[in-house]
């Protein structure tokens, strides 16, 4: 066996991209293990939990190439995948032609080369609001994908907006549409004429392909970031984002999915949307609130629209063996955050309190390693658990590795995850989540456990990956599959309360 | 809040055009749709300065007071308006020598400054040998002084004493005056560190000759438009810095007829032509003012993130930018990188000097390589290299100067005020072309090439702007 580090100062890469390479370089012949990162803190955490010593002088901005291969020869092969692979990333991503033109190196300078209306930010979080100063100076409204970034920048980014007359999406904002355009993570639905204002990702797409499955289109979604309607935030760009909306000859209606929302903002939001004359039905979250499915069937029976039956997909081979032990505890592994968040909200009504790392108490809240004997809910795609790396959307690794670890614990009862599928997201999702299944279900039995899995699935037909044909590979690998967030959960619940 | 009739400028009416940062996942997603998408290679800033730029860049000043530096930069004029003595131009004193980039002490100067001085003290006659100016230099008897703290600019080392002539310059757009001292043409000269017996006595020439001269042919002329000649000069293949050799042309064409006919003795008339026709680099002392009356022009403006001064005195590199006023911002100057004269090689060169690069702050120079693709094997690149680095430029400046043209790219205005946040964001480094000067004192010029600041500049920079950024509402 050999070992390989080294240090490339002034390369950066990001962490999508990234991770693309070591797996394609983890899958060269001779090697066993390989990452290919940013020296991020991160990072380095985990090059040295891989048992790779990486130079003290390492910094965020050097790029670390860790190789672990059978041979010393393989590790010339190994490199020789990284450099293939770095060189394809450049292939893609340089848009400058002949040797003597020059890629635009910032945003303001690629924004003018096609006179764009838009920005997509998706810079690591200390780098953001540097970037979006410079679209909205640039006159751009923005998407901010990014996250860590603080409320105070948040506030400062949003009034400069509002100066400028631009909007700004986010941050951590990851699904809007605009003019049938998807941005970021999002579902192709059908066209129509509801508009949506989200303060919640995963809410939205929810939204959105209940609205799909029930026959209904929408004009224009625009997401405000998960803090929009806090107290802090004050719902800035939601006001903006109504305006618009009021303005729009597209749209006659407006949808506005929330987190859990500032009462004084709500309100005041509620004025806002009677002086413009606009109708606008809240699906915001909260206790003693409905969930997103209880109010998107409200919105329908309102605008007389009949309510469907919201798709399911039956596990293969019917029940678990009912003789077989199993845990008492829910384990909710999601990587949709308003998707956990509903999960928890639904749960609670009928466990009592929830352990999380996005606990609506804080004394539930997880400590860092994630870990509670009762029942769990974990929203892998919170800011504490992407700092250095790619949304759980794209990148799954780390839920992929708690899936695993609940089948080897005894205290776990039912696996309920999420799988969101649309632009933006892991290109073939399902597979890898179905083989997960599959083998933690069949660890469970070989310690004499039965494990039922709940997912929910959020996507469309129309979807790159196509939701029947996802649903249908996780229900064969054994999970009930629901369209309905809500509904999942309350499957769950449900065998939870037939364990044995 | 800002309402419309047409709310954050018709987004929602219109097929989104999109400029992104970040993961290329999400721009393939856009491009998938059928969407136009730019790409920004984007990589991390310079370490450190994520929360100053942030800030800076948050500034609501910025955008508006960088717009004006540009404005007052390329609106700047500058007219060649008299050629007089220091001591009348800037009323320099005796025992004050002024010389090129930030301040520096006799102690830290280097070779080629020390030589410029020594050279200057014996000129002045206020010492008998090199050594004797030597030891009153070291023991602190003169005062020293930067040029750009007098308006003025000083090539290589830049050394101006009381009895130089100079160039005065005007601009009358923002009613202002700047200088730059004779060029002394090729070889052993004061400005690249020289001070034997034959540099001594061509400066007393210049004093006796050369400087009435001139003033008589200005005076008779009138004033010659600088800011013109530059203009012209880079559409026939200078870039204003390394390579002045039609600008040099045209501006004896515009003196001729004045100093031939300037009252002095022929032999002396033909003397003073002869000089000046034979210098290649006689345009450069015109040159430099002149950027140095656009770059003041957009000097103390509140929130303007752009470079006024670039300049090094042989031992550091130092910055002014517009929204700090007269600070200066320094690092250790680099040593260029280029071709050497005879059997010079690189370690026989002097770490960068001179105010020179105020071509560059203006917009020209480096900025301008696009334009001179003859100069390009002198500072070691080939023609695509050329136009690649007035390309690259543009990434880090605010905008283009509508005078200054580059005909081998469709007649674009040259890169014009550097932005400090620009620099900082995508570690480029302002292009520079330059001479280089002999390391000991007394050697003169040793090769010509490419240099860049120091990085440290500009994040020290950006931390001074963004201590100045107001608190928000």
């Amino acid at each position: 066996m050999s070992t390989h580090v080294e240090l490339r100062t002034g390369a950066y890469h990001d962490s999508v991209s990234l991770m693309q390479v070591s797996r394609v370089v983890a899958g060269t012949a001779g090697v066993q293990a390989a990452q290919v990162a940013m020296a991020t803190e991160l990072n380095v955490d985990v090059l040295t939990s891989m048992g790779f010593d990486v130079p003290a002088e390492a910094g965020p901005n050097d790029l670390v190439i860790a190789l672990r291969t059978d041979t010393p020869d393989a590790v010339a092969a190994g490199l020789a995948a990284v450099a293939d692979a770095l060189a394809a990333l450049r292939a893609t991503s340089d848009s400058g032609g002949g040797d003597d033109t020059v890629a635009p190196r910032t945003l303001g300078s690629a924004a003018a080369r096609v006179d764009a209306t838009l920005a997509v930010i998706s810079v690591p979080g200390q780098h953001a609001v540097t970037e979006a100063f410079d679209a909205i100076t640039s006159g751009l409204s923005v998407m901010l994908f990014s996250d860590n970034v603080s409320v105070e920048d948040e506030v400062h980014l949003k009034d400069a907006a509002a100066a400028a007359d631009v909007l700004v999406m986010g941050p951590d904002c990851g699904t809007a549409h605009i003019g049938g355009v998807a941005l970021g993570f999002a579902n192709v639905v059908r066209p129509g004429s509801v508009g949506i204002v989200a303060a919640s990702g995963t809410g939205a797409q929810q939204v959105m392909c209940l609205l799909d499955a029930a026959g209904v289109g929408i004009s224009h979604c625009l997401g405000v970031g998960g803090r929009d309607l806090t107290a802090a935030v004050g719902g800035r760009s939601t006001r903006q984002a109504l305006h618009a909306l009021a303005a729009d000859p597209a749209t006659d209606r407006v949808i506005v999915v929330s987190k859990p929302p500032d009462a004084t903002v709500l309100a005041d939001l509620e004025a806002l949307a009677d002086e413009l004359g606009l109708q606008v039905h809240w699906a915001v979250l909260g206790p003693g609130r409905p969930d997103l499915t209880a109010s998107i069937e409200s919105f329908l029976v309102a605008q007389g629209v009949p309510v469907p039956t919201w798709p399911t997909w039956a596990a293969a081979g019917g029940g678990d063996d009912p003789l077989l032990s199993r845990g008492a505890a829910l384990r909710g592994l999601f990587c949709g955050g308003t998707l956990a968040d509903e999960a928890i909200t639904v749960a609670e009504g009928e466990l009592g309190g929830i352990h999380s790392n996005i606990p609506h108490d804080p004394a539930l809240a997880l400590g860092a390693d994630l870990r509670h004997d009762g029942h769990v809910v974990i929203d892998f795609g919170d800011d504490g658990l992407t700092r250095g790396r790619a949304h759980p959307m794209i990148d799954p690794t780390l839920r992929q590795e708690r899936i695993a670890a609940e089948a080897l614990d005894p205290t776990c009862g039912v696996l309920l995850l999420d799988l969101v599928l649309g632009h933006g997201a892991h290109p073939d999702p399902a597979d890898e989540l179905a083989d997960a299944v599959r083998t933690a279900r069949a660890t469970a039995l070989a310690s004499g456990r039965s494990l039922p899995v709940v997912v929910s699935l959020t996507g469309t037909d129309g979807d790159p990956q196509h939701r029947s044909r996802c649903a249908e590979v996780l229900a064969a690998a054994g999970a009930d599959v629901y369209l309905s967030n809500a509904a999942a959960t309350r499957a769950a619940l449900s065998l939870l309360r037939s364990t044995p | 809040m800002t309402t419309s009739a047409r709310p954050l400028h018709g987004l929602l009416e219109a097929d989104p055009v999109v400029a992104t940062a970040g993961v290329p996942l999400l721009a393939d997603a856009l491009s998938d749709q059928a969407v136009t998408v730019s790409r920004t290679q984007w990589q991390p800033p310079m370490a450190g300065t994520e929360a100053d730029l942030a800030r800076v860049m948050g500034d609501p000043r910025r955008a508006a007071a960088n717009a004006l530096a540009l404005e007052r930069m390329t609106s700047a004029t500058a007219t060649l308006v008299d050629v007089r003595p220091a001591s009348e131009v800037v009323g320099l004193e005796r025992g004050t020598f002024l010389h090129a980039g930030p301040p520096i002490t006799w102690e830290r100067a280097s070779g080629p400054m020390r030589g410029a001085l020594i050279g200057a003290v014996l000129f002045e006659g206020l010492a008998d040998t090199a050594e004797h100016a030597e030891h009153r230099l070291a023991a602190g008897e003169f005062t020293l002084e930067p040029c750009h703290h007098r308006g003025g600019v000083g090539p290589m080392a830049g050394v101006v004493s009381p009895s130089m002539w100079l160039y005065v310059l005007r601009d009358d757009v923002h009613d202002a005056t700047s200088w730059c001292s004779l060029n002394e043409g090729l070889g052993k000269v004061l400005r690249y560190g020289a001070y034997g017996p034959e540099v001594i006595d061509r400066l007393h020439w210049m004093t006796r000759v050369l400087g009435p001269t001139l003033s008589q042919a200005v005076r008779s002329t009138g004033p010659i438009d600088i800011r013109a000649i530059i203009t012209q000069m880079l559409q026939m293949g200078d870039e204003g810095h390394n390579r002045n050799r039609a600008g040099s042309l045209m501006l004896l064409r515009e003196l001729l007829p004045g100093m031939i006919t300037a009252d002095a003795a022929s032999s002396d008339v033909a003397e003073a032509v002869r000089f000046s026709g034979a210098n290649e680099h006689f345009f450069l002392n015109l040159g430099m003012p002149a950027c140095k009356l656009a770059t003041m022009a957009a000097s103390g403006i509140p929130g303007s993130s752009v470079v006024t001064v670039m300049a090094r005195n042989g031992t550091d590199f130092g910055i002014q930018v517009s929204g700090t006023g007269d600070e200066w911002f320094t690092g250790p100057a680099n040593t260029p990188e280029g071709l050497f004269l005879g059997a010079f090689g690189p370690e026989d060169a002097n770490p960068d000097i001179g105010d020179s690069a105020i071509t560059e702050t203006g917009g020209i120079g480096g900025f301008a390589m696009a334009a001179a693709p003859a100069i390009v094997k002198f500072v070691g690149g080939d023609v695509p290299f050329a136009l690649r680095a007035t390309r690259t430029m543009y990434e880090i400046t605010v905008g283009e100067h509508p005078a200054y043209q580059v005909p081998i790219l469709g007649f674009r205005g040259t890169p014009t005020a550097i932005d400090v946040t620009k620099v900082a964001r995508t570690g480029i480094l302002p292009q520079i072309n330059t001479g280089m000067a002999g390391r000991v004192a007394g050697t003169g010029q040793v090769g010509a090439g490419l240099v860049t600041p120091p990085a440290e500049c500009f994040p020290a920079a950006l931390a001074a702007l963004a201590a100045r950024v107001p608190e928000g509402p």
